[in-house]
């Protein structure tokens, strides 16, 4: 008897689709490419992986991924999202999007999708500006930008995203920069690795729109990259000053830097995963009803009703 | 004294007949009790429906429930027949009233001839009217006399329950087993406590007061004790055994009660319900489960099915099976959260946006709750769409007894089909039916799928292209047009031809069918049909409506700004036939026999 034959490499090639219809210079092409490197080093057998969007241009992510994937509705990809999280454990679930798409109005589920610790891995690609529907203004862009709907700059204070991560209850929440392709990958693979609702924060320029509005953060156009320094828990004196990932009130510390703020892993806890406790609650309701068929159980409930 | 089940007519009492010792057989009655609902009327007419499933009697029942937190004014009608039961009754025969606002607001209820039964602890002034029999019965203190110690009033229904078991010589026996087994539950206390109301009611001399007692016959016991519960609970049990493993809900009266089942039942069958932050997220999850491979719902009442339209869209679309529930409520907006309509059944087949055709099924009864429930996730599961189940407030909470559905034949074990796809495989394909790979399902080609709500090609490839836009929009009708091929034409009650015919829908049935039945025995030539399938509707109905003068639609909604109601509207579409008509209210009750009786006769003799 021969041995199973080897399962065939998954390769950057094996994961691409359509070539993406960004515009050229778009931060997300980074992002695309950053996310296909990551599995091809994790090596996830191709048809468990799940690409999940809604609306918006890095939404269209699934369409670049050959993978099982789903193009939804605007703003609504995480609670589909955590329905497949939830009835198929044997996935690989990820969602991507936009500002828009997920502070927006998307806003209340990904509260509820970070306090519930649904197991999936979340990519939000903020420019800033909303770019499918031509520089409206969105949830993140500053006071004082100028767009469409905001001709002489936009009034409303903006959304920190990662203080409403860390109190919405996400279990890991980090910041990265896309044109950063290195740290990019460290952060998605600590993401994927990471049992819960993981979210990435990538500041992922929109050229057209909003055109270097992330340089601050970009070394090679004059800005600093300045990365979150993590306790190393090697006793040492310099470790004392270090961040602790599991510090919610550090976490907040770090989020209220001013921009460009600093990048790197905010906020990481271990807790249940609502895919835990419910299946928890599965197994001891399967325990108390025993091997009973579907049919069974619905021939005692008519019982009880005679 | 005669006690009628035509309560319109009740000189026509051919269903009681006298005894030599002051005992009246009866066929059927309608007993009202009227209290406040944190008296527990409701156990009381629960238990009585209970009894009738056991007692080979046909049962209806009917309540009111405020839509407040902590109770208020309620009632609970009981109509028992050992004949057919199509209603919960116009009138009542009796009326146990518990309070004087009870008192006031029920005795109205009363048909001629009828009997009160009041609390003399709380009733002080008592109307007369003609031939209405009044019975003082000092319901509180004798139920605190019983019971003793610190239950103050609790109890008083089933103090209640006892005297209505001695009046209608009702089996004590199984009454007896079934408080036991309910309230055992509750500790020995409770059960001692319920148990000694029920004998103190049993063992007051009503009979002695009334001189009059009453046999309620049984029917023709097949042998076979019948399940007794309400359209919600049965509509649940449809979807387990359709197949249902997975759902998504946000609670809403009158909807809450099967989403608060499916989250208990569901774990048993290795499946989850979740209850989500919004209708959005609801709908969106449920989606999240039929795109993973499973039979999936979510359901609400009209107002959160409007929050779920946009996604009910894309399912269609996308092409993904999912069963949502609209248990319809009066509307528009908050309207009566606890009151009966019909007032959604066009949202329910072109409520969103586009060109999104699906599948519209309506259950006519408590027991057909069950059957559509399961059909709904046979028909989604077959033809990749969604499909709404328009039920109603009063079918969502009323009792009725059916014989429990052949669970060898009905019940369905779903299987999550991950099968490897070949290199053929086409999500979207123009010649057939939509049958998704989930993920997790290898592709031997290599090639993966995009499930998508952008206009597509069979591939599901995002195509702008003019005429795969209009194919693929007649793709998905086409599908449903086979189902409409398929369904036959709804059996006719009554003549075969005649005057009226008299078109419903949802839980109107059995008002109309006894409608139908009383015309009839007047010498009109009338019958009923009545539609379950409402988006795609059985063909060729017009050669049926071809044997008759009139086609009166009857609906509980409004006639609109022309002058028809919803269905009414779609079938004067589909056929220009100009002697279809509507039957139309919106005062958020169920059809009396005589309205439906007297909106008829409007109809066909306009003078």
């Amino acid at each position: 008897m021969s041995a199973p034959a080897e399962p065939k490499k998954l390769t950057k090639k094996d994961l691409s689709a359509d070539h993406p219809t960004w515009c050229p210079g778009c931060g997300d092409f980074a992002v695309l490419a950053a996310f296909f490197k990551v599995l091809e080093k994790l090596q996830i057998p191709h048809e468990k992986i799940c690409t999940i969007a809604g609306i918006g241009c890095s939404s269209r992510f699934p369409y670049f991924v050959n993978g099982h994937g789903v193009h939804f509705i605007h703003g609504r990809a995480l609670p589909l999202a955590s329905g497949v999280s939830l009835s198929r454990p044997d996935l690989h679930v990820f969602a991507f999007g936009g500002d828009g798409d997920g502070y927006s109005i998307g806003g209340n589920h990904l509260d509820h999708a970070a306090r519930k610790n649904v197991n999936l891995t979340y990519v939000v690609m903020d420019n800033f500006v909303y770019g499918l529907t031509k520089k409206q203004t969105s949830p993140t862009s500053p006071k004082g930008f100028k767009s469409k709907t905001d001709p002489t700059g936009a009034i409303d204070q903006p959304i920190n995203p990662m203080k409403k991560l860390v109190y919405g209850g996400a279990s890991f929440v980090a910041r990265t920069h896309a044109a950063q392709v290195k740290h990019m990958m460290a952060v998605f693979e600590r993401a994927i690795l990471h049992p819960g609702f993981s979210v990435v924060e990538v500041l992922s320029e929109c050229v057209v729109f909003y055109p270097g509005i992330f340089d601050d953060g970009n070394p090679r156009k004059g800005g600093e990259f300045d990365l979150i320094d993590e306790k190393k828990w090697d006793d040492s004196e310099e470790d004392e000053a270090r961040h602790d990932v599991s510090d919610e009130n550090a976490a907040y510390q770090l989020a209220s830097l001013q921009y460009p703020g600093k990048f790197g892993v905010f906020y990481e806890t271990d807790r249940p995963t609502k895919n835990q406790l419910e299946q928890k609650w599965i197994d001891s309701s399967k325990e108390k009803v025993g091997d009973a068929t579907a049919k069974d159980l619905l021939s005692s409930r008519f019982s009880g009703m005679k | 004294m005669t006690v009628s089940a035509t309560s319109d007519f009740p000189e026509k009492s051919a269903s009681s007949s006298s005894s030599s010792e002051g005992i009246t057989e009866l066929q059927n009655a309608v007993i009202r009790f009227a209290g406040n609902s944190q008296d527990g009327i409701q156990t009381i007419g629960g238990f009585l429906a209970r009894l009738a499933g056991r007692s080979a009697r046909e049962v209806m029942t009917y309540m009111t429930i405020p839509s407040t937190i902590s109770g208020g004014p309620s009632i609970f009608q009981v109509h028992l027949g050992s004949g057919e039961v199509l209603s919960a009754g116009d009138e009542s025969d009796f009326l146990f009233a518990f309070y004087q606002h009870s008192y006031d607001n029920h005795i109205d209820s009363l048909k001629p001839g009828g009997i009160c039964l009041y609390d003399s602890d709380h009733v002080e002034e008592i109307k007369e009217i003609e031939g209405v029999i009044h019975v003082p019965v000092p319901i509180t203190s004798t139920t605190v006399e019983a019971i003793g110690g610190s239950a103050r009033d609790r109890g008083k229904n089933i103090f209640v329950l006892g005297l209505v078991t001695q009046l209608f010589k009702l089996q004590k026996e199984k009454l007896v087993s079934l408080i036991e087994k309910q309230f055992g539950r509750k500790g020995e206390d409770v059960a001692r406590n319920a148990m000694l109301a029920f004998d103190a009611g049993y063992a007051y001399p009503i009979g002695d007061l009334l001189g009059a007692q009453y046999d309620l016959k049984e029917g023709r016991n097949e042998g076979i004790d019948k399940v007794t519960t309400d359209g919600n609970t049965a509509l649940t049990l449809g979807l387990l055994a359709g197949g249902v493993r997975y759902g998504a809900g946000y609670p809403i009266t009158p909807w809450s009660t099967i989403m608060e089942q499916l989250r208990s039942e569901l774990p048993k069958y290795g499946g989850l319900f979740v209850q989500c932050e919004d209708e959005l997220a609801a709908v969106s999850m449920a989606i999240g489960f039929a795109y993973s491979g499973h039979t999936a719902i979510t359901g609400s009442s009209g107002p959160g099915l409007s929050l779920k339209m946009e996604a009910l869209s894309y399912a269609t679309m996308a092409e993904l099976p999912l069963v949502v529930i609209n248990v319809q409520r009066g509307g528009p907006s908050t309207g009566l959260p606890t009151s009966v309509e019909q007032s959604d059944l066009m949202q329910g087949i072109y409520g969103s946006h586009g060109d999104s055709p699906r599948i519209v099924l309506a259950p006519k009864d408590v027991e057909d709750c069950f059957y559509i429930g399961r059909e709904a996730c046979l028909l989604a599961r077959e033809f990749s769409c969604p499909v709404i189940v328009l039920t109603d407030q009063a079918l969502a909470t009323r009792i009725e007894a059916f014989t429990e559905p052949d669970l060898d034949e009905v019940v369905i074990e779903p299987v999550l089909d991950q099968e490897i796809r070949g290199e053929e495989f086409k999500p979207y394909p123009l010649d057939g039916l939509t049958k998704h790979a989930p993920p997790g399902t290898p592709m031997s080609a290599g090639k993966y799928p995009v499930v998508t709500g952008l206009e597509h090609d069979e591939w599901g490839h995002p195509s702008g292209n003019p005429e795969m836009h209009a194919r693929m929009n007649a793709r998905r009708r086409e599908k449903l047009k086979v189902l409409g091929d398929r369904l036959p034409i709804p059996d006719i009650h009554g003549d075969e031809s005649g005057e009226v015919l008299i078109v419903g829908w949802g839980s109107t049935w059995g008002p109309i069918r006894e409608a139908v039945n009383r015309m009839r025995e007047k010498g009109q030539k009338v019958a009923a049909m009545h539609i379950r399938h409402m988006n795609p509707m059985p063909n060729n109905l017009d050669t049926v409506f071809a044997h008759y003068n009139h086609v009166a639609v009857v609906e509980m909604n409004d006639e609109g700004l022309y002058g028809y109601g919803q269905l009414a509207t779609l079938l004067r579409a589909r056929y220009c036939d100009s002697k279809i008509q509507s039957i139309c209210k919106t005062d958020g009750l169920n059809y009396k026999i005589r309205e439906i009786i007297e909106r008829v006769a409007e109809l066909t003799d306009p003078s």
